[in-house]
């Protein structure tokens, strides 16, 4: 190559800043990161600890700031306003223009409102930006009671914050129990119980129909049980939509995000789309088609740089897993559990006395072939768990060799040989 | 967006307040410090006034973390550490430092102001401690007695709220209950004891470096005329740091030492966890470290070396060991020893270690051929400037003076030569390290910024590599506030311990084994 080649990435969350370090790991192309959030890379899964006190926005920066020099690793404060691929420009507000050769989207989501009466109003916003939480600083001075809509995984990062300057929060869940679209009945529950035990009031199968406000500015809102409930902050957590606005108008071809290949290209040849924007034209079997998961969007970034670099990979994410935090309880999951299970999945359910501790293993009932756990208080290994997914283990070698999985500190209680025997106990009870 | 900043920093709401249970608990403490600052004015206080004072200030934590912990969900208890003026660096914490500061100053170089009279009867805060020292050993109180009372009062007051803060947490647990019973027995009751019983004051747990006196002459004539029991706390201060340690480090790494058994990381675990997240995690201040921590290492070694020739020279006939053979001795270990790591695991050192190393054998050999050549040696100076300098202004004014600004480790970080020593022995052998959970970590850097040693935890988790190095001290507490399970203290096989062409699991099979392969041949050119 005679010239260096420029590859400009869009957004400088963890997907665009994944491509960003395996492409200068393995090349010596130009990199740009553009970013009209923030100047530096932050874990936007912690934006919650700093509001919490737990930490300074500092802290959310997992590199220095010398890191970006020294790996030449441009890092630009813009809005791109429009992208025009016949000539490879962006056009940047304020009037800039930028060429690139190999373009990257990682544009993330932004909240998804559902078009309520009265969502504009102030006080009413979701938690997905830098920007968001300043405006949740703002919005929470003087704040006599919260209401949240919906009980995700913001939600409940929401109402943990709230918790913390002790604004009582109330959270209007659609579902039996929280976040039961994904979790099972008896897990879902868990965690109801556990945040109510921290004093959230939770309001289960119920929805927001009306948003009230006076002066511009919400006061109160209106439940589909027909409830009104005062409240001078309204938190948005029914999910985030892929940030693709700035692209209307464009030739890259969009539905609810960016549409990628499995190489991850769009439509468009040199562009590409990573992380919560895109959406995969043909996802991986078992898999969504838009993954708005910190670990995907770092998978995603992984793979389009050896692609970017003459080495095409197509996206391949291995056993899913994920992870989360409710309040006290850690939440890990490997392999699928599903939340309603069909024919083809049955669960092993254990719960601790305490309540604090649980796990729900999914089999297949005809062959016992091991699917997923989730697990609540109890640390495992992810390495074991994938490990025994490729391997095809059954329900029974996974539980007699759980300890093994265990990643708990030292000195914790085990629970294996409990869980072992209510899963022989219940084994039999199935049986007769 | 520069007023939002603002914001996210020290203005924040609640909950930087006091509940009516804590506000009275604090009057409790405070009368407590106030009946010993009230000794000061020599008012000849009787000895119920101390032991109020000792109660009180133990009352007051107790029931100050009664107050914040018990009735609460136990779990990760940081809200609003960022907050708080004491924590955060705010008035009350510079106050605290300075006043800290201030009493080290007096308590090293101005005893008489405390009370203390070598001469004959105490007076002040040293003679309201006469009563309980007189209980223990049968001697009237010194300033140390005073420090070392209200030191153990410290880890034990503490400790008990470092107890219920992380009471969900059986490792912290286990480890704050080791260091109060080795802070109350071994360090403070044991030397008294022995000196009631007319034995030489020593603590078996005070481990040379640290220790810094235990090879002094006078400490030495001391061992040599208490016949056995001298000579076999002579024996056990050997032992402790060529056998004993190296063994336990091998076994569980540094931690055993660090944060379960030493008194300055007992301290700092309870009375300064609440400053735990205030060490500096800079790459510039890791290099800073590794040079300032070291150099006290070189520093203790020649004093050390120097007291002792300094003994022998003086009392020339009356032992087996001659002082040139002592010197051609120590000379010989330190060759033997730097041979060793050198031929074994040299792989393993950093270009800039290598350097370190041979630069610091050398001054080090330099210096015993000029005590071999010229016969002098200048103990006693060197022993004097040590303590002045390292033993007295580093690991006490700046060291625990210091921990509201700069966080509770500063000297087990940067100046103590006893966690430079196993601090080697943790990074090139021993079988602890921190593994990282597949891919989990989520880069939220909350064990980054709970690292009292300032070590980057995050750096290496989101990498999915292991931590291994040698200031972690093992307290746990990266693993405690990881909310994603990522971190786990671990002892194991020394095959693969250090990681450094680790991916993260969770990608494409093919893809991670390709990266990998990647890593390693950049890593080879």
């Amino acid at each position: 190559m005679s010239t260096t080649e420029h590859v400009v990435i869009i957004g400088n969350g963890v997907a665009g800043i994944t491509a960003a370090r395996h492409i200068r790991r393995i090349s010596n192309k130009k990199i740009t990161v553009i970013s009209a959030e923030s100047d530096y890379f932050f874990s936007r899964t912690a934006l919650m600890y700093v509001y919490m006190g737990h930490m300074k926005w500092e802290h959310l920066k997992p590199y220095e700031d010398w890191f970006w020099e020294e790996n030449r690793i441009e890092l630009k404060q813009a809005y791109v306003e429009k992208i025009e691929a016949s000539s490879k420009m962006l056009f940047l507000r304020g009037g800039e223009k930028m060429s690139y050769d190999q373009l990257i989207l990682a544009t993330g989501s932004v909240p998804r409102f559902l078009g309520w009466d009265g969502e504009e109003l102030k006080g009413v916003q979701g938690l997905v930006s830098k920007q968001d939480l300043e405006l949740l600083e703002e919005n929470t001075r003087n704040c006599k009671s919260a209401v949240i809509v919906g009980g995700g995984l913001i939600g409940v990062e929401l109402a943990e914050m709230l918790h913390t300057r002790k604004i009582p929060v109330t959270m209007l869940i659609r579902e039996k129990a929280f976040w039961q679209n994904v979790l099972p009945i008896e897990d879902a529950q868990l965690i109801s119980r556990h945040i109510e035990s921290h004093g959230i009031v939770l309001k289960h199968e119920t929805e927001l129909k009306k948003i009230n406000g006076s002066n511009g500015k919400v006061t109160s809102i209106e439940t589909s049980s027909e409830e009104e409930l005062t409240c001078d902050l309204l938190g948005i957590s029914v999910g985030v939509k892929p940030n693709i606005s700035f692209l209307k108008g464009s030739e890259i071809e969009t539905d609810r995000g960016i549409l990628v290949d499995a190489n991850l290209q769009t439509n468009l040849p040199n562009v590409y789309a990573i992380g919560d924007c895109a959406q995969h034209r043909q996802p991986t079997t078992g898999r969504k088609d838009i993954e708005a998961v910190w670990y995907t969007a770092r998978m995603m970034g992984e793979t389009v740089a050896q692609t970017i670099c003459g080495k095409p990979f197509a996206y391949k994410p291995g056993h899913w897993f994920n992870s989360a935090k409710f309040f006290d309880i850690e939440y890990q999951t490997y392999g699928n559990v599903s939340a309603n299970p069909g024919e083809a999945e049955q669960h092993f359910h254990w719960q601790h006395k305490d309540g604090e501790k649980a796990i729900t293993i999914a089999f297949d009932p005809g062959t016992n072939q091991f699917l997923g756990i989730n697990t609540f208080g109890i640390r495992m290994r992810h390495e074991v768990f994938d490990r025994w997914l490729t391997e095809e283990r059954d329900l029974e070698y996974v539980l007699s060799h759980l300890r093994e999985a265990n990643f708990d500190p030292e000195f914790y209680d085990h629970h294996e040989k409990e869980i072992f025997s209510s899963f022989k106990k219940n084994m039999i009870n199935s049986h007769t | 967006m520069s007023t939002a900043q603002n914001n996210m920093s020290l203005s924040g709401e609640p909950p930087a307040t006091l509940s009516t249970t804590q506000k009275v608990a604090t009057g409790f403490g405070w009368t407590g410090v106030f009946i010993l600052a009230l000794a000061l004015f020599n008012l000849q206080l009787p000895s119920v006034f101390l032991y109020s004072a000792i109660g009180l200030i133990g009352l007051g934590v107790i029931i100050f973390a009664n107050d914040l912990y018990l009735g609460k969900s136990a779990g990760v208890k940081n809200d609003g550490i960022w907050f708080r003026s004491m924590t955060a660096r705010g008035i009350l914490a510079w106050g605290t430092g300075i006043i800290l500061t201030l009493f080290y100053i007096v308590l090293y170089w101005f005893p008489q102001y405390l009370g203390y009279n070598s001469d004959g009867a105490n007076s002040g805060l040293v003679a309201l401690f006469d009563p309980l020292s007189r209980l223990i050993s049968g001697h009237a109180a010194s300033q140390w007695f005073v420090y070392g009372t209200l030191y153990t009062l410290a880890i034990l007051a503490f400790g008990y709220k470092f107890l219920l803060k992380y009471r969900h947490n059986k490792y912290e647990v286990l480890r704050t209950w080791s260091v109060m019973f080795f802070q109350l027995g071994f360090a403070f009751l044991i030397p008294e004891i022995l000196m009631r019983l007319n034995q030489p004051y020593f603590n078996p747990v005070n481990i040379w470096p640290l220790n810094y006196d235990l090879f002094a002459g006078y400490k030495l004539s001391e061992f040599f005329s208490a016949g056995n029991i001298g000579l076999l706390m002579l024996f056990f201060g050997i032992a402790s740091i060529f056998v004993i340690t190296p063994i336990l480090t091998y076994f569980y790494g540094k931690r055993w030492y660090c944060s379960w058994v030493c008194g300055c990381g007992g301290l700092a675990e309870t009375a300064g966890d609440s400053y735990r997240h205030l060490s500096d995690k800079s790459r510039a201040t890791w290099k800073f470290e590794r040079y300032i921590i070291h150099t006290v290492l070189v520093l203790v070694v020649v004093m050390t070396i120097a007291v002792v020739y300094s003994f022998l020279n003086e009392n020339p006939d009356q032992f087996w060991l001659n002082k040139n053979v002592f010197l051609m001795g120590s000379a010989a270990f330190l060759v033997l020893l730097f041979g060793l790591i050198w031929i074994f695991k040299r792989h393993r050192l950093a270009k800039d270690a290598k350097k370190g190393a041979i630069i610091s054998l050398s001054i080090v050999l330099a210096i015993i051929a000029a005590f071999y050549f010229s016969g002098m040696t200048y103990g006693y100076l060197l022993r004097q400037w040590y303590g002045f300098l390292i033993g007295a202004a580093f690991s006490g004014v700046i060291g625990v003076g210091f921990y509201p600004i700069f966080g509770n480790r500063v000297w087990c970080r940067f100046g103590c030569p006893m966690a430079a020593v196993l601090g080697m022995q943790q990074r090139l052998f021993s079988k602890f390290r921190i593994t990282t959970n597949g891919g989990q970590c989520i880069s939220c850097g909350n064990c980054s910024t709970y690292c009292e040693m300032g070590i980057d935890v995050r750096a290496y988790a989101q990498k999915g590599e292991n931590i291994v190095r040698s200031s972690c001290v093992g307290c746990g507490i990266c693993s405690a506030v990881c909310p994603r399970g990522v971190l786990k203290l671990e002892n194991g096989s020394l095959e693969g311990r250090i990681n450094s062409e680790a991916v993260l699991l969770g990608n494409d099979v093919d893809l991670l084994d390709f990266i990998q392969q990647q890593k390693k041949a950049t890593r080879k050119n």
